[in-house]
């Protein structure tokens, strides 16, 4: 059973749901809840979660759900973070980094291509490296940031997971970087939604191998 | 006791809000001015200003990207 995170504020995280539905069982877990015991992953949706006040995703990764997700991922569960997910995950120190406002100031939305990177963990079970996946971004402050000696040190170790594709950086993050992962390999973080990505009608289902890769991962320990 | 806390973005990192707003003054006939950085202000009362320094680096700011600065109303 995977659990998508829902905030004041959330908005995709029924999509999110649906998107786990296609490939397993999910569930809704009520930003209040603390006990994810009967949960093998933990999806952490896009939206504006308590209105992206004052940074986004710095009140949120205060919620009681928040400190049981830091937990949960310090036991080896998989936890994906997506878009407001990613910013929330940042701010809590589970992934480096820190997303600023877009370069250009406007909310994007649109279709991106990203390449996946050479990285390990549960979220590199379904994905190759070099592989190149459509996925839409619809975000105002995807601007990934972190210092150069710490993008060397992540990149050394594998820690970037998806990179926009050459000349497609859509909102002026450092060195391309759309997504990134944990020391451990079992959270990841992206601005790009993969759960708008998985049905040919919705113009692309290359976001179905991260769910495929979340509900494949094997049991870690209970949180 | 009143505080005021001042974030702004750190050295180095674009600020897109402090270019636009550099970019609109010319047109409105404000030339010669440089390096505008677009912060925010925080003003608030508390009982325990010893504890303001781990307020901010926990939650007001992000010490990764911005720098702060706590003023104490005497």
């Amino acid at each position: 059973m995977i659990g998508v995170i829902q905030f004041p504020g959330s908005c995709d995280e029924r999509d999110a749901v649906a998107a786990v539905q296609r490939v397993g069982d999910g569930r809704l877990v009520w930003h209040e809840e603390t006990d994810l015991s009967g949960l093998d992953g933990v999806v952490i949706p896009g939206g504006f979660s308590y209105g992206d006040y004052l940074r986004a995703g710095a009140i949120a990764r205060f919620s009681p759900a928040m400190e049981a997700v830091a937990r949960f991922a310090a036991g080896g569960a998989p936890v994906l973070g997506i878009c407001n997910g990613f910013q929330v995950l940042c701010e809590a120190g589970l992934l480096p980094g820190a997303l600023l406002p877009n370069e250009g100031l406007r909310f994007i939305c649109r279709q991106v291509e990203l390449v996946a990177e050479d990285f390990a963990g549960p979220f590199a079970s379904e994905i190759g490296a070099g592989e190149r996946l459509s996925i839409p971004i619809k975000h105002m402050s995807g601007r990934y940031f972190a210092p150069d000696d710490e993008l060397d040190r992540m990149e050394a170790s594998g820690r970037i997971a998806f990179r926009y594709a050459a000349g497609q950086n859509p909102n002026g993050s450092v060195r391309d970087v759309a997504g990134v992962i944990n020391e451990a390999g079992n959270v990841l973080g992206l601005m790009p939604h993969p759960e708008h990505a998985v049905h040919p009608l919705t113009g692309s289902d290359d976001g179905l191998a991260l769910f495929r890769a979340l509900a494949g991962a094997p049991r870690a320990a209970a949180a | 006791m009143k505080a005021k806390v001042l974030i702004r973005p750190k050295e180095g990192i674009l600020d897109p809000q402090g270019k636009a707003v550099e970019r609109a003054l010319p047109a409105l006939g404000f030339d010669g001015v440089h390096e505008v950085r677009v912060g925010r202000l925080v003003e608030l009362e508390t009982d325990d200003p010893d504890k303001l320094d781990a307020l901010c680096e926990k939650l007001l700011a992000n010490p990764l990207i911005e720098d702060y600065e706590v003023e104490l109303e005497k």
